[in-house]
């Protein structure tokens, strides 16, 4: 039995594809931005935060990277229901990807902070800098430079990890595969095909941060 | 028929833990096979080898788990073999878990200096052998704590596989919703197994890195 391969009822469908890039990208993109907010706030809470915080924050880090994204979506958006709060897809997968990444954000910038060595930080006192300035120049912008690059490889595997939402039925752009697939039966091309974008999209995203390293960094290095 | 859900019920979705663990079993074994060829590629002297092993690693770190998964189960009928969810399964974790595991493991091979690789050669011994007496007994030190953290994203990953109608941990629990009508809880429970298996493996984890770390 041969057979041969269609790509064209793929191509076809190719609105349905951009449709669910797009969701694909606002999701990423969403999530990046309130990962990262998540990541600064909880790592400051938990290296200069008071004990409690700090105790709560290192909890919510631990229970959210030691279980699957999927079973944190399905408890978001089957389970809160139950509790009283009906989110759609959409938002739920923004509110569970987002809660995800924040904890792994969270670890990397506490590396990143904890990385700066104290005598750093009290020459800094020594000059006569002020707190602010201290962890401006000689905390954060150091700490940023060496957490930059796990960061970027952390937020390509959740752009990546996005695609888990399609099993709540949202319509990002393996929703989108899977729809196109039930209507053509073109299995492998379709998923060819989409991981062929997602690739494409990684490489972006990396060539994307590659760049911005080099703007914020590469000139005021050393 | 709508029942409650109750310690048969977890203790069901205990049993399910079985097939995540064999799944990460086969998966870290397949894997393992992918990642030691791939972390061998990225160190060779010969540039082509080289090449094939960074862009296996590009590619497979750069498509979505998901989409493996879905390519060996649904496409592959195309070629007239039914796959079974286990094949398609073991298939994808292995070409995953191998771009991974070949990036940690080829990390672990770099970070011993040259002039180990060089006192070897000076020997007279073949590449071969430095691999084996020289590189490979100090790398497996560097490689053990990262290796065990990338098990707890193994086997928090195989939860994918649900998707595919493998029945795991992940996989009961969707069954069990279906029948009691309490994602919350169930979802919950299913959360904490996985927090069970995960959590010692993390603090091991860090606790070999401490460990080597300081003995360094």
């Amino acid at each position: 039995m041969s057979y041969s391969f269609q790509f064209r009822d793929v191509f076809a469908a190719w609105d349905f594809l951009l449709d669910g890039l797009i969701l694909t990208l606002e999701l990423s993109l969403v999530t990046m931005a309130v990962g990262l907010v998540i990541g600064m706030a909880g790592a400051a809470a938990r290296v200069y935060g008071p004990k409690p915080i700090a105790r709560a924050v290192a909890v919510y880090v631990e229970a959210i990277r030691n279980t699957p994204l999927i079973v944190q979506l399905f408890l978001i958006f089957f389970g809160l229901p139950s509790a009283g709060v009906k989110l759609d897809a959409d938002t739920a997968a923004m509110v569970a990807l987002s809660i995800n990444l924040g904890a792994y954000t969270i670890e990397i910038v506490r590396a990143g902070l904890e990385a700066i060595p104290k005598s750093q930080i009290e020459a800094g006192q020594s000059l006569g800098l002020s707190p602010v300035q201290i962890f401006r120049y000689v905390i954060i912008f150091p700490a940023l430079r060496l957490m930059f690059p796990s960061l970027a490889s952390q937020f390509v595997l959740m752009m990546l990890a996005t695609s888990v939402v399609s099993q709540i039925s949202a319509q990002d752009l393996f929703q989108a595969a899977s729809i196109i697939q039930s209507r053509t039966f073109r299995d492998f091309e379709v998923y060819a095909v989409v991981a062929g974008v997602y690739l494409a999209l990684a490489l972006l995203f990396r060539l994307l941060f590659a760049g911005l390293y080099t703007l914020i960094f590469a000139r005021r290095a050393r | 028929m709508i029942r409650e859900f109750n310690v048969n019920d977890v203790l069901y979705l205990v049993a399910a833990m079985r097939w995540t663990l064999a799944l990460t079993a086969i998966a870290f074994a397949g894997g393992g096979l992918v990642g030691l060829l791939v972390a061998l590629l990225r160190v060779s002297s010969l540039p082509p080898l080289r090449w094939i092993g960074t862009i296996y690693v590009l590619a497979v770190q750069g498509t979505p788990l998901l989409a493996w998964l879905f390519v060996f189960f649904f496409g592959l009928s195309i070629v007239g073999i039914e796959v079974s969810p286990w094949i398609a399964a073991a298939a994808s974790y292995s070409i995953y878990a191998g771009a991974f595991l070949g990036e940690i493991w080829r990390g672990a091979l770099q970070a011993i200096p040259k002039q180990q690789w060089e006192a070897g050669s000076s020997l007279g011994l073949s590449f071969g052998q430095q691999l084996r007496y020289i590189i490979v007994p100090q790398a497996t030190r560097l490689a053990i704590p990262p290796t065990v953290g990338f098990l707890v994203q193994l086997i928090k990953n195989t939860s994918l596989a649900a998707v595919i109608g493998f029945v795991e941990l992940t996989r009961e629990g969707q069954l069990t919703t279906a029948t009691t009508f309490r994602p919350f809880t169930v979802y919950l429970t299913v959360a904490a197994l996985y927090f069970l298996l995960c959590f010692p493996l993390t603090q091991a984890s860090r606790r070999l890195e401490r460990r080597f770390h300081g003995a360094r």
